[in-house]
């Protein structure tokens, strides 16, 4: 278990103020569900989404964003007070990284960039050694650099000495719903980062994300589960739910399971009652 | 199915004629393209910049041998037809020409290539095998996509319907889908004609071909073609026609056996079977589209013959409206052009 005593998480708030900050790069969130866009059958249901959950990270890929097209450019239908997190998906090594986020920059899309370099059609793994080039260049230009990676506690060190401002491991494999299949590992790098560390790939349930936020987890990423829902707006809904819960139960700090029944009442309180 | 795909279950899921199995291919079909593709369909459009070709394939309408008239658009000619297309919203461009390295050598594709920048964030080239350094040059002038079909698989047969001309060299042809990943292509199109050989047996080649090229070149974007062989001028070329029962099972099949490649469906197909195979694993249509050369603005009146005739008539905008009403997202631009190096 993450060692509680050095999070600084008051019991109680003073007034105005956010008891259990979510902080990357210094800015401040209160929603720890962050939304990916891609894969939904139209744009309503990304901002259906994006309202019903309150999510305020909310992650483009800039292949997609059409800049000929207005009337139907993904921008529009994401609102102002969201922070947009362009991502370099399609950059197969660090270079196309650089520049696609160059790009993005350039573009006016702000300086929050999610790296992907995937080098691997078929299962869409991430490739972990271009992933630090790239955050290494980017981080150094004054990029808020959150790369996605496969949970490696050294490459995990090498981005934070990079200046990542978070790491997101994936959960398993991206799109397959399968919840944390690398659980140790994850939990691994919650343990030693001082960064956020944001669960990004393969949950697919609201049970999923809420266990991953009960593990630690600083936020939860979420896409295709939402996007090939039947209601979008409604499921986004429920993650964001369970993200709030799984937070709680961690902040609470859980017992942890046992293997043996355990009575509620101690058996041998009696010898040293008064 | 790991990385086992055999030839019997091929041949036997082809001949299989219930109904029922059909179905279940098309549900799990369905199933893997919603998991991977979410309801999403890519556009994209062609557009022929010549029909010059210097070799005799029995099959097609631009051959050496037919006497049509040959066109090559000038650059002027292409800035037209391309300002056409991409007024319709089209992003991603398929540029074809005939097989002719005289005609249309790399000078000229590159050309059409700059011309094209202008205009589209996605190009595609379908046109003769050539070598990786060539492959190369058009890749750092912005081509990402290279479309080659095989036709077909089985060498004899290849023999017998590709009678003169380069493209009779059967291992250049087959050895180029690799060339076009060693030159740093993002996107490769690889296809059959269907009708052309034995459908079960080339299926089998075409998916052995590509799982090698997934193992040895993985970063590399596939997606897969199957054109259906049609007669043109009376000629007898095909050695069985694929009815759409089978053509949907190739489909299906396809995608269960390869969940993230893409399928494109060219308007050579009816409307009616392309709004329902987007359902089951098709990820890329073509819209709006003119298989003649200059057919989109130079040529009011054809004055060629196409190299096939169009099922699939519908304007971008009433595909667009079909696809949104079918709860589709069009996606027109899956790409941004960076500076290839």
């Amino acid at each position: 278990m993450t060692d509680m005593k050095t999070e600084k998480i008051p019991n109680s708030a003073e007034p105005g103020k956010n008891a259990d900050p979510f902080l990357i790069a210094g800015q401040e969130f209160t929603n720890r569900f962050l939304l990916g866009t891609g894969k939904f059958k139209n744009k309503t249901d990304v901002s259906e989404s994006i309202a019903a959950s309150g999510t305020q990270i909310v992650t483009v890929a800039l292949r997609r964003i059409d800049l000929q097209r207005h009337e139907d450019n993904i921008l529009e239908y994401i609102p102002s007070n969201v922070t947009l997190l362009t991502n370099t998906s399609g950059a197969r090594n660090a270079q196309e990284a650089v520049r696609i986020a160059r790009l993005a920059r350039e573009a006016g899309y702000g300086n929050w960039i999610k790296i992907e370099v995937i080098n691997d059609s078929k299962y869409l793994l991430p490739d972990n050694a271009e992933t630090v080039k790239a955050t290494e260049i980017l981080a150094q230009e004054g990029f808020v650099v959150l790369p996605y990676i496969l949970p490696d506690l050294n490459i995990a060190r090498a981005l934070q000495k990079a200046g990542a401002a978070t790491v997101m491991p994936l959960g398993s494999l991206i799109g397959s719903n399968q919840g944390i299949r690398v659980k140790d590992l994850v939990r691994i790098l919650i343990e030693e980062m001082d960064i956020p560390v944001i669960v990004d790939a393969g949950i697919g349930a609201p049970s999923q994300a809420c266990e991953a936020m009960e593990m630690g987890a600083a936020a939860v990423l979420v896409n295709t589960a939402v996007a090939t829902a039947g209601n979008p707006a409604r499921l986004a809904k429920a993650f964001s739910l369970a993200v709030k819960a799984g937070r709680r139960a961690y902040l609470s700090q859980p017992p942890a399971p046992r293997g043996l029944a355990e009575a509620s009442s101690p058996l041998t309180g009696f010898l040293y009652d008064a | 199915m790991k990385d086992h795909i055999s030839l019997k279950h091929i041949q036997a899921l082809l001949e299989n004629r219930d109904p029922l199995t059909t179905e279940k291919l098309a549900r799990q079909a369905a199933v893997l393209t919603q998991q991977y593709f979410g309801r999403t369909v890519s556009l994209y459009a062609p557009l022929y910049l010549s029909n010059y070709c210097s070799s005799y394939c029995t099959y097609c309408g631009f051959n050496s041998r037919q006497r049509i008239r040959r066109i090559k658009l000038t650059p002027g000619e292409i800035q037209s037809e391309m300002q056409k297309v991409a007024d319709t919203g089209i992003e991603n461009i398929l540029l074809l020409t005939g097989e002719s390295y005289q005609a249309t050598p790399l000078s000229y594709l590159l050309r059409a290539v700059e011309i094209a920048g202008q205009h589209f964030t996605g190009i595609c080239l379908e046109v003769h095998p050539m070598d990786t350094e060539d492959y190369h040059t058009l890749y750092l002038h912005g081509v990402d996509a290279i479309t080659l079909y095989q036709e077909t698989y089985d060498r004899k047969r290849y023999q017998s319907v590709h009678l003169s001309g380069k493209k009779k060299d059967y291992d250049y042809r087959y050895t180029a889908i690799e060339r076009i990943a060693q030159a740093g292509m993002r996107y490769i199109s690889m296809g059959i004609l269907l009708g052309l050989g034995d459908v079960a047996e080339d299926l089998y080649s075409l998916f052995r071909h590509l799982r090698w090229m997934e193992k040895a070149y993985p970063a590399v974007e596939y997606s897969l073609s199957f054109p259906r062989l049609r007669q043109i001028r009376g000629q007898e070329f095909c050695s069985g026609t694929v009815d759409d029962i089978t053509f949907t099972k190739i489909i299906c099949l396809t995608r269960l056996l390869f969940p993230r490649v893409g399928i494109n469906l060219s308007t050579r197909e009816s409307p009616r079977l392309r709004d329902h195979l987007i359902e089951c694993g098709v990820t890329r249509l073509s819209a709006g589209s003119n298989t003649a050369v200059g057919g989109y603005s130079v040529f009011e009146q054809p004055s060629q013959d196409p190299q096939f005739d169009i099922q699939d008539k519908r304007a971008v905008q009433e595909i667009v409206r079909t696809l949104k009403s079918k709860n589709f997202d069009p996606v027109f631009t899956d790409w941004r052009p960076i500076k290839n190096t």
